[in-house]
């Protein structure tokens, strides 16, 4: 949970590269997979966890996605970051000395598990995210039988997240305009006003779009515009990166 | 509070996510009660809302700012089921779009912010409206005070997960201690908000926020000789599912937390006596993890072999208290509700 919300038209690098024309829910499901197999590899076979970020690398050759916007995005994973690299200090059990600190063995492991790992899915997931429109990730979801109400309150979500966070930010000039400046806690009461007034705003907002969605003839369900099928090559191009992975794992757990 | 990949093992994150799945199960046809067939535009927006008022951040302290989880919020507001689907949705797209919280650790977090947290601040409101005078302004320290809470319980969960299938092995009483402090602070934080903000709409619109409908008197009317008469009831409604589903939530949800404390607290009786005793064994493990291919789940094993004697008396322990709790519960709905619920929940279709 981090600033980095509210980009949602910047998130999707338009292209036209073999990763970008797979269909949405194979996309997903390779993602599943692959980041299933990570979390599931031993983590003493640290090579391993060094082939899976190539693999990632080529996957984003191939997508043509620049490492810089990879390694910008990676910022939401600051905060376990910091926890893994507390894990030496409080985990227990044998110490070793490192730089003059005393560091807990298996929380150095432990702390090694966490940010390898979690590195990892984010960059899986951000390379998802560059290759993927919203829609289609969208209709992708649909496809994989995730309710349709719920593809519904997702699609409206995104739809309406800029909007919401346009009129907050609205708000937050108006504020500003008028010398205000949230400076320590004394303030929290302005600002918890502010966003009752954006939930009253959003939920009427709900309200029109409801009744116009009506007015257009909305009978309880969107109709389904596009279906974006997937092929034999389709599944055997998105299987690539999960079974290479899944080969790297075994040898790991192997090994 | 996003639990990234790798947090912990993949067979805690499957059971997680089997759970999150028949939370959203629950709630998705629960929901239809809470919003009709408006379900889809309201439940996006308010999606949209607490996504943008995740963003909104304010200074704690030197350098630092907080921002809000806003389960205890979107529960008061829309209710707890469509609240459980707007959480789940955000965390969704979260961790889809946003590489926000790992994709295998999605079940989990929509179990700890997306449900626990919900659940936990719906019922803690609940549980001190129902101490409190009967009308809307009550509903802000209420959402204030389920708010304080949801946030330590979702944090003890977490902590419950992290022992079962945690991939580290820190002390759990120190894990405990410093999970609870920290997100104790953060539940002071989320409390004030979520109650300066209920009260902000309270005040323009209470209609709108779920947790005060009934408690709006009924309206009177002043007669041509000036004395009040009750306005005369409305034509009933074609949808009257307003006043629906107060009973399960409460029992469902306090069941949860009731079910995780009682783990936690049988932890806790487990393992605090012999502290020392309890390192040495954590030390003995790892000594047998490191021959293991799949320390991930030796952990796991230990866990079950540590919890579940006692685990299971706690379990019985809740069984009882809820039974209790239920006779308690139809004795106080049975005074109270009949006549104040489903005539003020008409009247507030009235003025909507």
């Amino acid at each position: 949970m981090s600033g980095g919300h509210g980009h949602g038209h910047s998130l999707y690098r338009v292209g036209d590269s073999p990763v970008h024309r797979l269909p949405a829910h194979v996309k997903v499901l390779a993602l599943l997979a692959f980041v299933l197999v990570v979390v599931a590899t031993p983590r003493e076979q640290y090579w391993a966890f060094g082939v899976y970020a190539l693999l990632l690398a080529g996957v984003a050759g191939v997508a043509a996605v620049p490492a810089g916007v990879i390694v910008r995005r990676m910022v939401v994973e600051v905060p376990f970051v910091v926890f893994a690299l507390l894990m030496p200090i409080v985990s227990q059990g044998p110490r070793v000395d490192v730089l003059g600190l005393s560091l807990s063995e298996h929380g150095l492991l432990t702390g090694w598990n966490i940010l390898a790992k979690g590195t990892l899915g984010v960059v899986a997931s951000i390379l998802l995210a560059a290759t993927t429109s919203e829609r289609g990730l969208l209709l992708g979801l649909q496809k994989l039988r995730v309710p349709d109400r719920l593809v519904e309150i997702a699609s409206f979500m995104i739809r309406y997240a800029d909007v919401v966070a346009a009129d907050m930010r609205r708000m937050r000039i108006a504020r500003e305009s008028r010398g205000f400046e949230a400076r320590h806690l004394g303030h929290v009461r302005v600002v918890a006003q502010g966003a009752g007034a954006l939930f009253v705003r959003s939920y009427e907002r709900g309200e029109r779009v409801h009744l116009a969605m009506l007015s257009r003839g909305y009978a309880g369900a969107m109709p389904l515009t596009s279906v974006a099928a997937a092929t034999r090559t389709d599944w055997l191009r998105a299987a690539a990166l999960p079974l290479a992975a899944a080969v790297v794992a075994l040898t790991a757990v192997l090994a | 509070m996003h639990v990234p990949d790798g947090f912990l093992n993949a067979p805690t994150s499957v059971a997680t996510g089997a759970v999150a799945a028949a939370g959203v199960a629950i709630a998705l046809r629960k929901a239809q009660g809470e919003l009709d067939e408006r379900t889809a535009p309201l439940a996006g927006l308010t999606a949209a809302f607490v996504f943008a008022v995740q963003m909104l951040n304010f200074p704690v302290g030197v350098g630092t700012s907080g921002h809000l989880m806003g389960g205890a919020l979107a529960a008061v507001l829309v209710g707890p089921w469509t609240a459980v689907l707007c959480l789940s949705v955000v965390l969704l797209v979260q961790g889809l779009l946003f590489a926000d919280g790992g994709l295998t650790a999605l079940g989990t977090n929509i179990s700890l912010i997306g449900i626990t947290t919900v659940v936990v601040g719906w019922v803690v409101t609940r549980a001190v409206l129902a101490v409190l005078p009967k009308r809307p302004a009550s509903v802000v320290p209420a959402s204030a005070v389920g708010a304080l809470i949801s946030v330590p319980v979702a944090a003890l969960v977490f902590v419950l997960l992290f022992a079962f299938g945690g991939e580290a092995s820190l002390s759990l009483g120190a894990l405990t201690a410093s999970m609870l402090g920290w997100h104790t602070l953060i539940g002071i934080g989320e409390a004030v908000i979520t109650g300066l903000t209920v009260s902000a709409v309270v005040a323009v619109r209470p209609d709108l926020v779920h947790a005060a409908r009934g408690l709006r008197p009924a309206l009177q009317l002043k007669q041509a000789d000036g004395t009040l008469a009750p306005a005369p009831a409305p034509e009933p409604e074609p949808v009257g599912a307003a006043s629906r589903g107060s009973v399960k939530p409460l029992l469902i949800g306090g069941g949860v937390v009731a079910l995780a404390l009682a783990g936690i607290v049988s932890f806790f009786a487990s393992s605090n006596p012999d502290g020392l005793e309890y390192v040495a064994e954590g030390e003995g493990f790892l000594d047998r993890a490191r021959d293991h291919a799949f320390g991930d789940f030796a952990l796991a094993d230990y866990g079950e072999v540590g919890g579940i004697p006692v685990g299971v008396a706690g379990i019985l322990g809740v069984a009882v208290v809820v039974a209790v709790g239920v006779v308690l519960f139809r004795l106080v709905a049975g005074k109270s509700r009949p006549a104040g619920a489903a005539a003020g929940s008409r009247q507030e279709n009235a003025v909507r």
